[in-house]
């Protein structure tokens, strides 16, 4: 599992879902997309051990 | 989850809307959106020249192409911030963008053209480099859009942009600046309209729309914003958002309908009194511009460390 910003790679044992992932590694699904091989999937989507797994931070810094 | 129009697999859940959506019914709700902020608004009327502010990051790229699948044919402004590879990310992914589909993108790059950059007006001003960027973005979004003659200058402010400027706002009671934020500044006497066309959709729609669009946009987080006021703003809003799904637009769209214009008496005293820039010809309330200031500190401090 990659996780950005910053990067690093994770290995969490499944099946479980994105939003007990989430929930794991206390991430709030509202700070994120999460995409599994190259698809983006909804909280309830299943997750098995040999997923790879990306969780994509949505959250921009500039106030201008 | 299946897509709330046609039940078919979901790829995004929206849970403000209680809803999720497979791709090509988010695409559209993504123009929905858009096209009703512009509609509601005002934002945009025929014939009206266009120019998008745009970073390289989700939001603008989204923003440029919603527009281009409105029908509208606006171009880009890009402004190099010289901070490091950040900025060569952000301006090879506008570059490709306005490539691949043959737009017209304007580009200022303020090391080049000012003799500063982002790090060093930091520096220079001992103050966060997120003011000298906002100071920078806004000064030079309005004078490259007068100088080219675009009626409107449209940036990717997003709805969780919004909320999170405005708990700002409210939390210190900055009322000019309350008054000032809407989506539609009105043109004005040396300014361009400034429209926020994406201030119904969230930063999770945008960077979705970019993913599902196949739009590769600059995905890292610019590393001087790290820790800055405004991200705080958003994580809380956030963990609010999480136990309360659409306290945020509830935030935003409650203050555009409600209280917005309780506050625009202020905004307006502060745009009485506007004079041209002795050193640019900018308006501004003082005889140099806060652009000019900043440009003339960079440069002292430049000239004292040689």
């Amino acid at each position: 599992m990659v996780l950005r910003n910053p990067r690093r790679e994770v290995e969490m044992p499944g099946p479980l879902t994105v939003s007990a992932l989430l929930e794991r590694l206390d991430v709030n699904p509202e700070s994120v997309l999460v995409i599994q091989g190259d698809t983006l999937v909804t909280r309830d989507a299943r997750l098995s051990d040999s997923d790879v797994v990306e969780i994509r931070p949505v959250t921009s810094g500039g106030a201008a | 989850m299946k897509c709330r129009v046609c039940r078919e697999p979901a790829v995004l859940d929206i849970r403000r809307h209680n809803a999720a959506f497979c791709r090509d019914h988010f695409l559209k709700h993504c123009g929905q959106q858009v096209r009703r902020a512009i509609k509601d608004h005002d934002m945009i009327g025929a014939g009206d020249r266009v120019v998008v502010a745009v970073s390289g990051g989700k939001d603008s790229l989204a923003l440029w192409d919603l527009l281009l699948g409105l029908g509208y044919a606006p171009d880009g402004l890009h402004l190099g911030l010289g901070i490091g590879e950040y900025s060569d990310a952000s301006g090879h992914a506008a570059r490709a963008f306005a490539h691949e589909r043959g737009l017209k993108l304007h580009e200022v790059d303020l090391a080049d053209d000012f003799g500063y950059d982002i790090p060093s007006a930091a520096a220079a001003t001992h103050r966060a480099p997120c003011g000298a960027c906002g100071l920078s973005k806004r000064h030079l979004f309005n004078a490259v859009a007068v100088e080219h003659g675009y009626d409107v200058v449209a940036t990717g402010h997003n709805l969780d942009d919004e909320a999170a400027v405005l708990l700002g706002n409210v939390l210190r009671w900055e009322t000019g600046f309350l008054g000032r934020q809407h989506p539609v500044l009105p043109a004005s006497s040396g300014f361009a309209r400034k429209v926020k066309p994406l201030y119904r959709l969230g930063e999770r729609e945008t960077a979705a729309y970019c993913l599902l669009r196949g739009i590769d946009y600059q995905v890292e987080e610019c590393p001087m914003a790290e820790g800055n006021r405004h991200l705080g703003y958003k994580e809380v809003l956030n963990a609010l958002e999480d136990r309360s799904p659409g306290a945020k637009a509830a935030f935003v769209f409650g203050f555009v309908d409600r209280a917005h214009d309780h506050f625009t008496d202020d905004a307006g005293a502060e745009r009485e009194g506007l004079q041209a820039c002795l050193v640019c010809g900018s308006p501004t309330t003082s005889d140099v511009c806060a652009f000019c200031r900043l440009q003339e500190r960079v440069g002292s401090r430049a000239g004292q460390s040689r």
